[in-house]
């Protein structure tokens, strides 16, 4: 990375963070795709990265070629995504769930789930193969988003490396799975793609958390490692959409370092696993 | 923080690897409890890890000893170490945010992710300082505040458990001091004008 042009003045705002937010706003505007509220210091970073990539010297420059090249845009668009997941991620937030939120979906005649942030799928499909083995997958339906359309593209697919298999069997292990792993899934070559049957109850959809509305009457909502790239203003946004997408007493799972502590909405739930933010909507 | 004018630098950054237990176990009793800005640590550490960390050198110094959460307002006297397997970032308001985007240098949390951050918004009002470790991580974010005017410190490498890393940090940029161990506490305090702490 680029470590010229640091040696500016000390004074005023930096000139990189006013560029940044013009470039956020720029592509707001041009594109629909709002990273404004975003957290600066990751969008930064991903920025730069993308601009020691292109050769060009600042991010003015680079704002000018990402509002007048729509394909520049795609490539910034996945900078700015964050993909980064695995099946049965921290295996005992999947061993609570199993322990203490399927006994309460099993009550239910038919299960909603909307998965936010779902990225490539990986713990989509975590989710579907406790709901298969805990005997509730062919009443279920879960609803898998992203803003990002290669990602769900991917999460489609359902394709993931072979070397990643073994890390993930042993995930699957840990969180209290009940067969061997290698059941829900045929390698070839050097991919290992998923059963059909985890598909069959899965719905991928284009969502914005940002810019875009509520699912309705979700019996579990699950957005890991989502929220922490927000400010504060989005984030108890999109707490607000997903609480008011859940019905009483269901369920919003979140990212182990990710709480409700600070929220708007904080008294809306009960934590109910609290090591692994499992909380529930009150009555 | 208010003030400010009567001192140089508003925060220290701190990043180590293999060592880097022994290093701080050194250097965080040293450190006055006084001390009127935050501490931010990135210690490699494996991404299963409990928070043994910080409950281990919370019990060993007078300074406040946390795991860095996301939108947690910068205390003076507090130190902050990067949870496992997140990368830990600080915002133009001077609260941290944590990220769990790929691995930097084969690592995460990585001490450049860290130390680039901080020196976007501390500038030439930060301390840095790189102790003992097995890889190269840190060397470019310590020669970025190295740029911006801040103070690097780096561990001597003769004197570090492991080499590598103090010794990528000083080529990379030559930094301001190569210290011993027991000389980067009291440089600390003496930069804001303590006395030996009483501990």
């Amino acid at each position: 990375m680029a470590l010229q042009g640091v040696e500016e003045e000390n004074q005023g705002r930096d000139i990189e963070a006013i560029e940044l937010d013009l470039l956020l706003e720029g592509v707001y505007q041009r594109y629909g795709y709002d990273f404004r509220d975003y957290g600066k210091a990751h969008a930064r970073r991903r920025i730069l990265h993308r601009l020691a990539m292109s050769g060009l010297k600042t991010i003015a420059e680079l704002q000018h070629k990402v509002l007048h090249d729509e394909s520049f845009f795609h490539i910034l668009l996945q900078d700015l995504s964050i993909n980064t997941t695995e099946m049965f991620r921290d295996p005992d937030f999947f061993l609570e769930l199993r322990e203490q939120v399927i006994p309460v979906l099993k009550t239910y005649p038919f299960i909603k789930i909307w998965h936010a942030g779902c990225s490539t799928g990986e713990e989509v499909y975590s989710m579907a193969i406790i709901l298969k083995e805990e005997g509730l997958l062919n009443r279920s339906q879960i609803y898998a988003t992203d803003f990002n359309p290669v990602v769900l593209q991917s999460a489609r697919e359902a394709i993931y490396p072979a070397s990643l298999m073994k890390d993930h069997t042993r995930n699957y292990i840990k969180s209290g799975g009940k067969h061997s792993f290698s059941d829900y899934y045929s390698a070839r070559y050097d991919s290992a793609i998923l059963k059909k049957s985890l598909k069959e109850n899965v719905v991928f959809a284009d969502h914005n958390l940002v810019t875009d509305g509520v699912f309705g009457e979700m019996h579990l909502v699950m957005c890991r490692n989502t929220l922490i790239y927000f400010n504060k203003t989005l984030q108890d946004k999109v707490i607000g959409l997903f609480k008011d997408s859940l019905i009483s007493g269901g369920f919003l799972c979140l990212g182990s370092k990710e709480s409700l502590t600070f929220s708007a909405h904080k008294e809306a739930f009960n934590p109910l696993v609290a090591k692994w933010k499992i909380f529930r909507k009150k009555y | 923080m208010e003030g400010g004018n009567d001192r140089n630098y508003d925060a220290i950054v701190i990043g180590t690897s293999a060592g880097g237990l022994d290093a701080l176990g050194v250097i965080l009793p040293a450190i006055h409890t006084r001390i009127p800005v935050p501490i931010l640590i990135v210690q490699h550490i494996s991404a299963s890890s409990d928070s043994f960390i910080v409950t281990y050198f919370d019990r060993l110094c007078t300074l406040t000893v946390v795991e860095g959460s996301e939108k947690a307002p910068l205390l003076p006297g507090h130190v902050y170490f990067a949870p496992p397997d997140y990368h830990m970032l600080v915002e133009e308001d001077r609260t941290l945010s944590l990220s769990n985007d790929e691995k930097v240098n084969y690592s995460r949390p990585s001490i450049d992710v860290l130390f680039e951050t901080a020196s976007w918004v501390f500038r030439s009002r930060l301390i840095g300082i790189i102790l003992t470790g097995a890889n190269w991580d840190g060397a470019h974010g310590l020669a970025l505040i190295g740029l911006s005017k801040g103070l690097t410190i780096v561990q001597n490498p003769l004197n570090s458990a492991v080499s590598r890393m103090p010794e990528a940090a000083i080529e990379t940029r030559k930094p301001d001091y190569i210290l011993n161990l027991d000389e980067i506490g009291p440089l600390i305090n003496s930069l804001f004008g303590l006395t030996p702490t009483q501990s």
